[in-house]
Protein backbone atom coordinates (compact mmCIF):
# COMPACT_ATOMS: atom_id res chain seq x y z
CA UNK A 1 0.00 0.00 0.00
CA UNK A 2 1.35 3.32 -0.89
CA UNK A 3 1.29 6.37 1.66
CA UNK A 4 -1.52 8.18 -0.48
CA UNK A 5 -3.71 5.26 -0.65
CA UNK A 6 -3.37 5.46 2.90
CA UNK A 7 -3.71 9.06 3.58
CA UNK A 8 -7.24 8.78 1.30
CA UNK A 9 -9.64 10.46 3.57
CA UNK A 10 -12.65 8.17 4.75
CA UNK A 11 -14.95 11.60 4.27
CA UNK A 12 -13.99 14.56 2.19
CA UNK A 13 -16.63 17.62 2.31
CA UNK A 14 -16.14 20.00 -0.42
CA UNK A 15 -17.25 23.27 -0.53
CA UNK A 16 -20.05 22.38 0.71
CA UNK A 17 -22.93 25.69 1.27
CA UNK A 18 -26.34 25.39 2.56
CA UNK A 19 -29.16 27.68 2.32
CA UNK A 20 -32.70 28.09 4.20
CA UNK A 21 -34.13 30.36 1.86
CA UNK A 22 -31.74 33.77 2.17
CA UNK A 23 -30.15 32.47 5.35
CA UNK A 24 -26.88 30.69 4.65
CA UNK A 25 -26.10 28.08 7.36
CA UNK A 26 -23.28 27.09 6.29
CA UNK A 27 -20.91 28.63 4.33
CA UNK A 28 -18.47 26.64 1.63
CA UNK A 29 -17.28 24.20 4.23
CA UNK A 30 -14.42 21.63 3.42
CA UNK A 31 -13.22 19.16 5.32
CA UNK A 32 -11.34 15.78 5.27
CA UNK A 33 -12.00 13.19 8.05
CA UNK A 34 -9.60 10.44 7.93
CA UNK A 35 -10.48 7.01 7.99
CA UNK A 36 -10.38 5.97 11.85
CA UNK A 37 -10.37 9.41 13.01
CA UNK A 38 -12.03 10.33 16.55
CA UNK A 39 -13.05 14.20 14.88
CA UNK A 40 -14.89 16.67 17.74
CA UNK A 41 -17.23 18.95 16.00
CA UNK A 42 -18.08 22.01 18.28
CA UNK A 43 -19.20 25.95 17.78
CA UNK A 44 -21.91 27.86 19.73
CA UNK A 45 -25.71 27.25 19.32
CA UNK A 46 -26.79 27.61 15.44
CA UNK A 47 -23.50 27.64 14.59
CA UNK A 48 -24.59 24.62 12.12
CA UNK A 49 -22.99 21.42 13.08
CA UNK A 50 -26.66 19.77 13.05
CA UNK A 51 -27.12 21.23 9.36
CA UNK A 52 -23.35 20.10 8.12
CA UNK A 53 -24.24 16.32 9.56
CA UNK A 54 -27.68 16.59 8.03
CA UNK A 55 -25.87 17.16 4.39
CA UNK A 56 -23.36 14.61 5.36
CA UNK A 57 -26.27 12.09 6.37
CA UNK A 58 -28.23 13.07 2.96
CA UNK A 59 -31.20 14.56 5.09
CA UNK A 60 -30.61 17.80 3.33
CA UNK A 61 -30.21 18.50 0.02
CA UNK A 62 -26.92 20.86 -0.83
CA UNK A 63 -26.86 23.33 -3.84
CA UNK A 64 -23.17 23.79 -4.36
CA UNK A 65 -20.48 21.26 -2.47
CA UNK A 66 -19.96 17.54 -3.06
CA UNK A 67 -19.53 15.08 -0.49
CA UNK A 68 -17.14 12.04 -1.05
CA UNK A 69 -17.22 8.94 1.04
CA UNK A 70 -14.96 6.61 0.57
CA UNK A 71 -13.92 8.20 -2.99
CA UNK A 72 -17.24 7.48 -4.40
CA UNK A 73 -19.44 10.91 -4.64
CA UNK A 74 -22.32 10.49 -2.53
CA UNK A 75 -23.91 14.05 -2.73
CA UNK A 76 -26.74 13.11 -4.80
CA UNK A 77 -27.39 9.64 -2.94
CA UNK A 78 -30.52 9.64 -0.42
CA UNK A 79 -30.19 8.78 3.01
CA UNK A 80 -31.08 4.83 3.16
CA UNK A 81 -28.32 4.79 0.72
CA UNK A 82 -25.98 6.44 2.66
CA UNK A 83 -26.48 4.05 5.26
CA UNK A 84 -26.03 1.10 3.58
CA UNK A 85 -22.50 2.73 2.07
CA UNK A 86 -21.42 3.16 5.85
CA UNK A 87 -22.69 6.34 7.50
CA UNK A 88 -24.81 6.22 10.58
CA UNK A 89 -26.00 8.96 12.87
CA UNK A 90 -27.65 9.55 15.66
CA UNK A 91 -30.13 12.27 16.13
CA UNK A 92 -29.66 15.33 18.70
CA UNK A 93 -33.46 14.76 19.95
CA UNK A 94 -33.91 10.70 20.28
CA UNK A 95 -35.99 9.53 17.11
CA UNK A 96 -36.53 6.22 18.34
CA UNK A 97 -39.30 4.24 16.42
CA UNK A 98 -41.76 5.06 19.27
CA UNK A 99 -44.40 1.71 18.41
CA UNK A 100 -41.35 -0.54 18.60
CA UNK A 101 -39.06 -2.25 21.24
CA UNK A 102 -35.49 -1.75 21.31
CA UNK A 103 -34.86 -5.02 19.77
CA UNK A 104 -37.32 -3.90 17.12
CA UNK A 105 -35.36 -1.11 16.52
CA UNK A 106 -32.42 -2.63 15.82
CA UNK A 107 -33.75 -5.47 13.75
CA UNK A 108 -34.81 -1.92 11.62
CA UNK A 109 -31.38 -1.36 11.36
CA UNK A 110 -30.51 -5.32 10.46
CA UNK A 111 -32.90 -5.88 7.99
CA UNK A 112 -32.40 -2.77 5.94
CA UNK A 113 -28.92 -2.01 6.26
CA UNK A 114 -26.76 -4.67 7.65
CA UNK A 115 -26.21 -6.20 4.03
CA UNK A 116 -25.70 -9.26 3.30
CA UNK A 117 -28.59 -12.60 3.63
CA UNK A 118 -28.02 -13.92 7.22
CA UNK A 119 -29.80 -16.17 9.35
CA UNK A 120 -32.23 -14.91 12.07
CA UNK A 121 -30.64 -16.60 14.85
CA UNK A 122 -27.72 -14.89 13.48
CA UNK A 123 -28.84 -11.43 13.51
CA UNK A 124 -30.67 -11.91 17.04
CA UNK A 125 -27.19 -12.96 18.36
CA UNK A 126 -25.70 -9.81 16.06
CA UNK A 127 -28.80 -7.61 17.95
CA UNK A 128 -27.92 -8.73 21.28
CA UNK A 129 -23.89 -8.67 21.36
CA UNK A 130 -24.76 -4.43 20.20
CA UNK A 131 -26.85 -4.76 22.92
CA UNK A 132 -24.70 -5.92 25.58
CA UNK A 133 -22.13 -3.91 24.41
CA UNK A 134 -24.38 -0.49 25.00
CA UNK A 135 -25.26 -1.86 28.62
CA UNK A 136 -28.79 -2.31 26.78
CA UNK A 137 -28.79 -5.89 27.44
CA UNK A 138 -31.93 -5.91 29.97
CA UNK A 139 -34.04 -4.27 27.89
CA UNK A 140 -34.31 -5.91 24.39
CA UNK A 141 -38.02 -6.42 24.87
CA UNK A 142 -38.58 -2.86 26.38
CA UNK A 143 -40.53 -0.53 24.72
CA UNK A 144 -38.63 2.33 23.76
CA UNK A 145 -41.67 4.76 25.41
CA UNK A 146 -40.30 3.44 28.59
CA UNK A 147 -36.73 4.32 27.87
CA UNK A 148 -35.20 7.16 30.35
CA UNK A 149 -32.95 9.92 28.66
CA UNK A 150 -29.98 7.95 28.65
CA UNK A 151 -31.15 4.72 27.64
CA UNK A 152 -32.43 6.37 24.52
CA UNK A 153 -29.17 8.00 23.98
CA UNK A 154 -27.85 4.26 23.97
CA UNK A 155 -30.33 2.84 22.04
CA UNK A 156 -29.72 5.54 19.03
CA UNK A 157 -26.26 4.63 19.18
CA UNK A 158 -27.19 1.04 19.19
CA UNK A 159 -29.29 0.94 16.28
CA UNK A 160 -27.20 3.34 14.48
CA UNK A 161 -24.01 0.79 15.17
CA UNK A 162 -26.30 -2.11 13.94
CA UNK A 163 -26.79 -0.64 10.22
CA UNK A 164 -22.71 -1.69 10.48
CA UNK A 165 -21.04 2.02 9.98
CA UNK A 166 -17.47 3.08 9.06
CA UNK A 167 -18.48 6.23 10.04
CA UNK A 168 -20.54 7.34 13.17
CA UNK A 169 -21.87 10.31 13.84
CA UNK A 170 -22.89 11.11 17.31
CA UNK A 171 -25.21 14.74 17.51
CA UNK A 172 -25.14 15.63 21.42
CA UNK A 173 -25.56 12.25 22.78
CA UNK A 174 -24.51 13.70 25.96
CA UNK A 175 -26.32 16.76 25.97
CA UNK A 176 -28.88 16.86 29.58
CA UNK A 177 -27.13 13.45 31.21
CA UNK A 178 -25.78 13.32 34.57
CA UNK A 179 -21.89 13.61 34.67
CA UNK A 180 -21.28 9.69 34.98
CA UNK A 181 -23.58 9.39 32.49
CA UNK A 182 -21.22 11.58 30.32
CA UNK A 183 -18.79 9.35 31.04
CA UNK A 184 -20.84 5.97 30.22
CA UNK A 185 -21.75 7.62 26.87
CA UNK A 186 -17.86 8.77 26.43
CA UNK A 187 -16.19 5.45 27.13
CA UNK A 188 -18.94 3.75 25.09
CA UNK A 189 -17.82 5.79 22.16
CA UNK A 190 -13.97 5.48 22.64
CA UNK A 191 -14.75 1.29 22.91
CA UNK A 192 -16.31 1.75 19.38
CA UNK A 193 -13.65 4.12 18.02
CA UNK A 194 -11.25 1.51 19.23
CA UNK A 195 -12.90 -1.05 17.15
CA UNK A 196 -12.12 0.89 13.76
CA UNK A 197 -14.84 3.34 13.67
CA UNK A 198 -14.67 6.93 12.15
CA UNK A 199 -16.36 8.87 15.10
CA UNK A 200 -17.41 12.36 14.06
CA UNK A 201 -18.80 13.50 17.59
CA UNK A 202 -20.70 16.70 18.57
CA UNK A 203 -21.15 17.64 21.47
CA UNK A 204 -20.82 20.96 23.93
CA UNK A 205 -19.60 19.36 27.18
CA UNK A 206 -15.73 20.37 26.49
CA UNK A 207 -13.91 17.52 29.15
CA UNK A 208 -15.77 15.11 26.93
CA UNK A 209 -14.66 16.69 23.67
CA UNK A 210 -11.00 17.18 24.82
CA UNK A 211 -11.18 13.62 26.24
CA UNK A 212 -12.22 11.90 23.38
CA UNK A 213 -10.78 13.97 20.35
CA UNK A 214 -7.68 13.51 18.39
CA UNK A 215 -8.97 16.78 16.40
CA UNK A 216 -11.16 19.22 16.63
CA UNK A 217 -13.12 21.53 14.20
CA UNK A 218 -15.41 24.94 15.39
CA UNK A 219 -17.91 26.34 13.42
CA UNK A 220 -19.09 29.54 13.95
CA UNK A 221 -21.88 30.69 11.94
CA UNK A 222 -21.52 28.49 9.33
CA UNK A 223 -17.91 28.84 8.99
CA UNK A 224 -14.85 26.95 10.27
CA UNK A 225 -13.32 29.52 12.22
CA UNK A 226 -10.36 26.62 14.21
CA UNK A 227 -9.55 23.01 13.17
CA UNK A 228 -6.79 21.02 14.91
CA UNK A 229 -5.59 19.07 17.50
CA UNK A 230 -8.18 19.88 20.73
CA UNK A 231 -5.63 21.66 22.48
CA UNK A 232 -4.83 24.15 19.65
CA UNK A 233 -8.88 24.60 18.99
CA UNK A 234 -9.21 25.67 22.29
CA UNK A 235 -6.35 28.08 22.70
CA UNK A 236 -7.82 29.25 19.62
CA UNK A 237 -9.07 33.26 20.16
CA UNK A 238 -11.64 33.21 17.66
CA UNK A 239 -12.77 29.99 19.25
CA UNK A 240 -12.79 32.01 22.32
CA UNK A 241 -14.68 34.84 21.52
CA UNK A 242 -17.36 32.70 19.93
CA UNK A 243 -18.13 31.04 23.26
CA UNK A 244 -17.76 33.67 25.26
CA UNK A 245 -20.38 34.98 22.81
CA UNK A 246 -19.01 38.95 21.38
CA UNK B 1 -42.77 -18.62 13.95
CA UNK B 2 -43.16 -22.01 11.94
CA UNK B 3 -45.95 -23.01 14.17
CA UNK B 4 -47.97 -19.77 13.46
CA UNK B 5 -47.37 -20.75 10.19
CA UNK B 6 -49.21 -24.11 10.06
CA UNK B 7 -52.17 -22.72 12.47
CA UNK B 8 -52.74 -20.27 9.86
CA UNK B 9 -52.98 -21.83 6.71
CA UNK B 10 -54.92 -24.41 8.89
CA UNK B 11 -57.04 -22.33 9.50
CA UNK B 12 -57.82 -20.68 6.09
CA UNK B 13 -58.53 -24.27 4.74
CA UNK B 14 -60.68 -25.14 7.10
CA UNK B 15 -62.58 -21.64 6.47
CA UNK B 16 -62.50 -22.27 2.86
CA UNK B 17 -63.71 -25.47 3.85
CA UNK B 18 -66.50 -24.31 5.28
CA UNK B 19 -67.87 -21.87 2.88
CA UNK B 20 -68.14 -24.54 0.44
CA UNK B 21 -69.70 -27.05 2.60
CA UNK B 22 -72.00 -23.81 3.05
CA UNK B 23 -72.62 -23.57 -0.38
CA UNK B 24 -73.69 -26.74 -0.99
CA UNK B 25 -75.86 -27.42 1.92
CA UNK B 26 -77.64 -23.75 2.41
CA UNK B 27 -80.22 -23.36 -0.05
CA UNK B 28 -81.42 -20.15 0.85
CA UNK B 29 -80.23 -17.32 -0.62
CA UNK B 30 -80.15 -13.98 1.51
CA UNK B 31 -77.10 -15.43 4.00
CA UNK B 32 -74.81 -15.61 0.43
CA UNK B 33 -76.11 -11.73 -0.23
CA UNK B 34 -75.84 -10.43 3.20
CA UNK B 35 -72.29 -13.23 3.62
CA UNK B 36 -70.78 -11.54 0.49
CA UNK B 37 -70.52 -8.45 1.60
CA UNK B 38 -69.16 -8.56 4.65
CA UNK B 39 -66.59 -10.72 3.00
CA UNK B 40 -65.98 -7.97 0.83
CA UNK B 41 -65.33 -5.31 3.87
CA UNK B 42 -63.04 -7.59 5.20
CA UNK B 43 -61.02 -7.79 1.96
CA UNK B 44 -60.99 -4.18 1.52
CA UNK B 45 -60.51 -3.28 5.21
CA UNK B 46 -57.27 -5.94 4.66
CA UNK B 47 -56.23 -4.47 1.67
CA UNK B 48 -56.45 -1.00 2.83
CA UNK B 49 -54.48 -1.32 5.88
CA UNK B 50 -51.47 -2.07 4.02
CA UNK B 51 -50.66 1.36 3.35
CA UNK B 52 -53.39 2.76 5.56
CA UNK B 53 -52.53 0.89 9.26
CA UNK B 54 -49.00 -0.55 8.04
CA UNK B 55 -47.01 3.01 6.32
CA UNK B 56 -50.08 5.20 8.03
CA UNK B 57 -50.59 7.04 4.98
CA UNK B 58 -54.34 7.52 5.26
CA UNK B 59 -55.60 6.54 2.11
CA UNK B 60 -59.16 7.68 1.35
CA UNK B 61 -58.91 6.58 -2.66
CA UNK B 62 -60.56 3.21 -1.28
CA UNK B 63 -63.59 3.76 -3.58
CA UNK B 64 -61.70 4.81 -6.30
CA UNK B 65 -60.25 1.27 -6.33
CA UNK B 66 -62.62 -0.04 -5.68
CA UNK B 67 -64.78 1.13 -8.47
CA UNK B 68 -62.12 0.97 -11.12
CA UNK B 69 -62.30 -2.99 -10.20
CA UNK B 70 -66.27 -2.92 -10.74
CA UNK B 71 -65.54 -0.96 -13.98
CA UNK B 72 -62.95 -3.36 -15.30
CA UNK B 73 -65.47 -6.32 -15.09
CA UNK B 74 -68.14 -4.03 -16.49
CA UNK B 75 -65.71 -3.55 -19.51
CA UNK B 76 -64.27 -6.94 -19.94
CA UNK B 77 -68.13 -8.27 -19.60
CA UNK B 78 -70.17 -6.09 -22.37
CA UNK B 79 -66.36 -6.07 -24.90
CA UNK B 80 -65.07 -9.49 -24.35
CA UNK B 81 -67.44 -11.50 -22.48
CA UNK B 82 -64.68 -12.40 -19.95
CA UNK B 83 -64.99 -14.71 -17.44
CA UNK B 84 -64.79 -13.89 -13.76
CA UNK B 85 -60.89 -15.57 -13.29
CA UNK B 86 -59.45 -12.80 -15.79
CA UNK B 87 -61.79 -10.29 -14.82
CA UNK B 88 -60.13 -10.39 -11.14
CA UNK B 89 -57.16 -10.65 -12.64
CA UNK B 90 -57.35 -7.93 -15.09
CA UNK B 91 -58.81 -5.91 -11.80
CA UNK B 92 -55.62 -6.41 -9.72
CA UNK B 93 -53.76 -5.45 -12.27
CA UNK B 94 -55.31 -2.35 -13.30
CA UNK B 95 -55.23 -1.81 -9.59
CA UNK B 96 -51.14 -1.88 -9.35
CA UNK B 97 -50.60 0.41 -11.99
CA UNK B 98 -52.89 2.91 -10.12
CA UNK B 99 -51.32 2.20 -7.13
CA UNK B 100 -48.19 3.05 -8.71
CA UNK B 101 -49.71 6.03 -10.04
CA UNK B 102 -51.13 6.83 -7.01
CA UNK B 103 -47.92 6.50 -4.73
CA UNK B 104 -45.74 8.13 -7.38
CA UNK B 105 -47.52 11.98 -7.75
CA UNK B 106 -48.69 11.45 -3.75
CA UNK B 107 -46.58 9.77 -1.72
CA UNK B 108 -43.79 12.25 -1.47
CA UNK B 109 -46.52 14.46 0.54
CA UNK B 110 -47.02 13.63 3.72
CA UNK B 111 -50.42 13.15 6.36
CA UNK B 112 -53.58 15.11 5.27
CA UNK B 113 -51.84 16.37 1.98
CA UNK B 114 -51.64 12.65 1.03
CA UNK B 115 -55.39 11.81 1.70
CA UNK B 116 -56.46 14.71 0.07
CA UNK B 117 -55.41 13.95 -2.72
CA UNK B 118 -56.87 10.40 -3.01
CA UNK B 119 -59.52 11.98 -2.37
CA UNK B 120 -59.07 13.96 -5.74
CA UNK B 121 -58.25 10.60 -7.31
CA UNK B 122 -61.82 9.07 -6.65
CA UNK B 123 -63.62 12.37 -7.70
CA UNK B 124 -61.64 12.50 -11.21
CA UNK B 125 -62.15 8.81 -11.62
CA UNK B 126 -65.62 8.94 -11.16
CA UNK B 127 -66.12 12.00 -13.39
CA UNK B 128 -64.21 10.02 -15.66
CA UNK B 129 -66.18 7.04 -15.93
CA UNK B 130 -69.63 9.03 -15.65
CA UNK B 131 -68.42 10.31 -19.10
CA UNK B 132 -67.83 7.45 -20.97
CA UNK B 133 -70.95 5.70 -22.90
CA UNK B 134 -69.79 2.40 -23.10
CA UNK B 135 -70.04 1.08 -19.35
CA UNK B 136 -73.38 2.80 -19.48
CA UNK B 137 -72.23 6.51 -18.43
CA UNK B 138 -74.16 8.08 -15.19
CA UNK B 139 -77.53 6.28 -15.63
CA UNK B 140 -75.49 2.60 -15.11
CA UNK B 141 -75.34 -0.58 -17.15
CA UNK B 142 -77.17 -3.69 -16.55
CA UNK B 143 -74.66 -7.02 -16.65
CA UNK B 144 -75.77 -10.83 -17.74
CA UNK B 145 -74.47 -12.94 -15.34
CA UNK B 146 -73.17 -16.23 -17.40
CA UNK B 147 -73.86 -19.92 -16.77
CA UNK B 148 -73.03 -20.99 -13.17
CA UNK B 149 -69.77 -22.97 -13.11
CA UNK B 150 -70.07 -26.49 -11.12
CA UNK B 151 -70.04 -27.50 -8.29
CA UNK B 152 -72.18 -24.03 -7.14
CA UNK B 153 -76.18 -23.99 -8.16
CA UNK B 154 -76.27 -20.67 -7.67
CA UNK B 155 -74.42 -17.72 -9.10
CA UNK B 156 -74.38 -15.54 -5.71
CA UNK B 157 -72.86 -18.54 -3.95
CA UNK B 158 -70.20 -19.20 -6.70
CA UNK B 159 -69.58 -15.40 -5.89
CA UNK B 160 -69.92 -15.46 -1.84
CA UNK B 161 -66.86 -18.73 -2.49
CA UNK B 162 -64.65 -16.69 -4.84
CA UNK B 163 -64.59 -13.79 -1.98
CA UNK B 164 -64.00 -15.59 0.50
CA UNK B 165 -60.58 -16.83 -1.36
CA UNK B 166 -60.06 -13.43 -2.07
CA UNK B 167 -59.96 -12.66 1.75
CA UNK B 168 -57.79 -15.75 2.75
CA UNK B 169 -55.59 -14.19 -0.42
CA UNK B 170 -55.75 -10.91 1.31
CA UNK B 171 -55.35 -11.87 4.81
CA UNK B 172 -52.24 -14.39 3.49
CA UNK B 173 -50.37 -11.10 1.79
CA UNK B 174 -51.08 -8.86 4.96
CA UNK B 175 -50.01 -11.04 7.55
CA UNK B 176 -46.60 -12.11 5.25
CA UNK B 177 -45.94 -8.45 5.02
CA UNK B 178 -46.98 -7.72 8.48
CA UNK B 179 -44.29 -10.70 10.14
CA UNK B 180 -41.39 -9.92 7.41
CA UNK B 181 -38.77 -7.05 6.91
CA UNK B 182 -41.46 -5.01 4.58
CA UNK B 183 -43.51 -5.12 7.68
CA UNK B 184 -40.88 -3.29 10.06
CA UNK B 185 -39.46 -0.82 6.97
CA UNK B 186 -43.16 0.03 6.95
CA UNK B 187 -44.04 0.40 10.77
CA UNK B 188 -40.50 2.37 11.08
CA UNK B 189 -41.55 4.73 8.42
CA UNK B 190 -44.78 5.21 9.99
CA UNK B 191 -43.42 5.93 13.79
CA UNK B 192 -40.91 8.89 11.89
CA UNK B 193 -39.36 8.93 8.18
CA UNK B 194 -36.30 10.51 8.57
CA UNK B 195 -35.27 7.94 11.35
CA UNK B 196 -36.27 5.07 8.81
CA UNK B 197 -34.00 6.43 5.94
CA UNK B 198 -31.04 7.15 8.30
CA UNK B 199 -31.45 3.28 9.34
CA UNK B 200 -30.95 2.47 6.01
CA UNK B 201 -35.30 2.09 4.91
CA UNK B 202 -35.92 2.73 1.39
CA UNK B 203 -39.17 4.44 2.02
CA UNK B 204 -40.38 6.19 -1.04
CA UNK B 205 -39.85 2.29 -2.53
CA UNK B 206 -41.45 0.92 0.21
CA UNK B 207 -44.87 3.11 0.42
CA UNK B 208 -44.77 2.77 -3.18
CA UNK B 209 -44.70 -1.45 -2.45
CA UNK B 210 -47.61 -0.87 -0.47
CA UNK B 211 -49.67 1.51 -2.70
CA UNK B 212 -49.46 -1.46 -5.21
CA UNK B 213 -50.22 -4.53 -3.12
CA UNK B 214 -53.09 -2.27 -1.59
CA UNK B 215 -54.27 -0.99 -4.87
CA UNK B 216 -54.19 -4.82 -6.34
CA UNK B 217 -56.35 -5.84 -4.03
CA UNK B 218 -58.85 -3.46 -3.60
CA UNK B 219 -59.38 -3.43 -7.47
CA UNK B 220 -59.30 -7.30 -7.35
CA UNK B 221 -61.90 -7.42 -4.63
CA UNK B 222 -64.11 -4.83 -6.67
CA UNK B 223 -64.26 -7.00 -9.90
CA UNK B 224 -66.81 -9.65 -9.13
CA UNK B 225 -69.18 -6.80 -7.16
CA UNK B 226 -69.85 -5.96 -11.07
CA UNK B 227 -71.76 -9.54 -11.30
CA UNK B 228 -72.86 -9.74 -7.72
CA UNK B 229 -75.11 -6.40 -8.47
CA UNK B 230 -75.63 -7.62 -12.14
CA UNK B 231 -75.38 -3.54 -12.44
CA UNK B 232 -72.96 -1.22 -12.00
CA UNK B 233 -73.44 2.73 -11.66
CA UNK B 234 -70.50 5.30 -11.14
CA UNK B 235 -72.82 6.63 -8.21
CA UNK B 236 -72.98 3.65 -6.59
CA UNK B 237 -69.11 1.94 -7.73
CA UNK B 238 -67.20 4.67 -6.55
CA UNK B 239 -69.64 6.08 -3.70
CA UNK B 240 -67.43 7.32 -0.79
CA UNK B 241 -68.73 5.12 1.59
CA UNK B 242 -66.73 2.47 0.62
CA UNK B 243 -63.69 4.64 1.52
CA UNK B 244 -65.32 6.11 5.04
CA UNK B 245 -66.33 2.30 6.07
CA UNK B 246 -63.27 0.82 4.98
CA UNK B 247 -61.49 3.70 6.92
CA UNK B 248 -63.64 2.91 9.89
CA UNK B 249 -63.19 -0.74 10.15
CA UNK B 250 -59.55 -0.80 10.02
CA UNK B 251 -59.24 1.65 12.40
CA UNK B 252 -61.11 0.27 14.80
CA UNK B 253 -60.00 -3.20 15.03
CA UNK B 254 -56.94 -1.92 15.30
CA UNK B 255 -53.82 -2.22 12.31
CA UNK B 256 -50.89 -3.02 15.24
CA UNK B 257 -51.66 -6.55 13.88
CA UNK B 258 -53.04 -7.80 10.86
CA UNK B 259 -56.01 -9.45 12.22
CA UNK B 260 -57.45 -5.88 13.25
CA UNK B 261 -59.15 -4.99 10.10
CA UNK B 262 -60.51 -8.53 10.05
CA UNK B 263 -62.26 -7.99 13.56
CA UNK B 264 -62.87 -4.66 12.73
CA UNK B 265 -64.70 -5.30 9.46
CA UNK B 266 -66.61 -8.76 10.98
CA UNK B 267 -67.84 -6.45 13.89
CA UNK B 268 -68.84 -3.45 11.61
CA UNK B 269 -70.05 -5.17 8.30
CA UNK B 270 -72.15 -7.66 10.64
CA UNK B 271 -73.79 -4.79 12.70
CA UNK B 272 -74.57 -3.02 9.69
CA UNK B 273 -76.35 -5.63 8.06
CA UNK B 274 -78.34 -6.03 10.92
CA UNK B 275 -79.36 -2.79 11.19
CA UNK B 276 -79.66 -2.79 7.76
CA UNK B 277 -82.42 -5.37 7.97
CA UNK B 278 -83.81 -4.98 11.27
CA UNK B 279 -83.94 -0.98 11.19
CA UNK B 280 -83.07 0.74 7.74
CA UNK B 281 -79.80 1.52 5.66
CA UNK B 282 -79.89 5.16 7.13
CA UNK B 283 -79.23 4.23 10.69
CA UNK B 284 -75.77 2.50 9.56
CA UNK B 285 -73.90 6.01 9.15
CA UNK B 286 -75.08 7.44 12.36
CA UNK B 287 -73.59 4.14 14.01
CA UNK B 288 -70.40 4.10 12.05
CA UNK B 289 -69.69 7.80 13.08
CA UNK B 290 -70.94 6.80 16.88
CA UNK B 291 -68.17 4.03 16.81
CA UNK B 292 -65.97 5.86 15.72
CA UNK B 293 -65.71 8.74 17.88
CA UNK B 294 -66.02 6.06 20.51
CA UNK B 295 -62.60 4.40 19.60
CA UNK B 296 -61.10 7.70 18.97
CA UNK B 297 -61.38 8.96 22.69
CA UNK B 298 -61.31 5.47 24.20
CA UNK B 299 -59.28 3.27 22.37
CA UNK B 300 -57.22 5.08 19.75
CA UNK B 301 -55.37 1.87 18.71
CA UNK B 302 -58.47 -0.02 18.07
CA UNK B 303 -59.42 -3.76 19.29
CA UNK B 304 -56.63 -5.22 18.95
CA UNK B 305 -54.64 -1.83 20.49
CA UNK B 306 -56.72 -2.67 23.70
CA UNK B 307 -55.84 -5.95 24.05
CA UNK B 308 -52.15 -5.45 23.58
CA UNK B 309 -52.62 -2.82 26.33
CA UNK B 310 -54.65 -5.47 28.80
CA UNK B 311 -52.04 -8.12 27.84
CA UNK B 312 -49.36 -5.98 29.61
CA UNK B 313 -47.26 -4.65 26.16
CA UNK B 314 -46.59 -7.99 25.90
CA UNK B 315 -45.82 -7.97 22.05
CA UNK B 316 -44.14 -11.28 21.85
CA UNK B 317 -45.44 -14.17 20.74
CA UNK B 318 -48.08 -13.20 18.68
CA UNK B 319 -49.96 -15.24 16.03
N1 LIG C 1 -34.77 23.03 8.52
C1 LIG C 1 -34.33 24.30 8.74
N2 LIG C 1 -34.98 25.34 8.18
C2 LIG C 1 -34.54 26.61 8.39
N3 LIG C 1 -33.49 26.93 9.14
C3 LIG C 1 -32.81 25.93 9.73
C4 LIG C 1 -33.20 24.57 9.57
N4 LIG C 1 -32.34 23.79 10.26
C5 LIG C 1 -31.48 24.62 10.85
N5 LIG C 1 -31.74 25.91 10.53
C6 LIG C 1 -30.97 27.09 10.96
O1 LIG C 1 -29.61 26.88 10.64
C7 LIG C 1 -28.78 27.35 11.69
C8 LIG C 1 -27.87 26.23 12.14
O2 LIG C 1 -28.64 25.30 12.88
P1 LIG C 1 -28.06 23.96 13.43
O3 LIG C 1 -29.18 23.16 13.94
O4 LIG C 1 -27.20 23.33 12.42
O5 LIG C 1 -27.17 24.48 14.63
P2 LIG C 1 -26.32 23.65 15.66
O6 LIG C 1 -24.92 24.08 15.50
O7 LIG C 1 -26.60 22.21 15.54
O8 LIG C 1 -26.87 24.23 17.02
P3 LIG C 1 -27.15 23.48 18.42
O9 LIG C 1 -25.88 23.47 19.16
O10 LIG C 1 -28.15 24.35 19.09
O11 LIG C 1 -27.66 22.13 18.13
C9 LIG C 1 -29.68 27.88 12.76
O12 LIG C 1 -29.75 29.28 12.63
C10 LIG C 1 -31.02 27.26 12.47
O13 LIG C 1 -32.06 28.13 12.83
MG1 LIG D 1 -27.48 20.79 16.69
Amino acid sequence: MTLSETQSPLLRICALTKRFGGFTALHSVSVDIRPGERFGLIGPNGSGKTTLINCISGAFRTEPGTILFRDEDITRLQPHMRTRRGIARSFQIPRPFRSMTVAENLMVALDFAAGEHVSMTQRRDTMMSILDQMGLGSKVNASTTRLSQVELRKMELARAMATRPKLLISDEAMAGLSSSEVDEVLDLLLSLASRDITIIMIEHIMQAVMRFSERVMCLDAGRIIAIGTPSEVMADKRVQEAYLGT
Amino acid sequence: MKRDGIAFWTGAVVFLAAVLVMTQVVGNQYPFFAGYVILQSIALAVAWSILGGYAGYVNFGTSAFYGVGVYASVFLVSAFGAPLPVQILTGAAIGAVMGLALGLLTLRMQGIFFSIATIALTIVIETTVTNWRYVGGAAGIQIQRPAVTPPFDSYVQMLFFVQAVLVVLAVAISRYIHNSWIGRGLQALRDDELAAECTGVPTLRLKLLACVISGALMCAVGAPAAMYLQYADPGSAFNLNYSVTTLAMSLIGGTAHWAGPIIGAILLGTTQQVLTVTISSEVNLLVLGLMLVLFVVGAPEGIVGLIYKLRGNQKEGEI
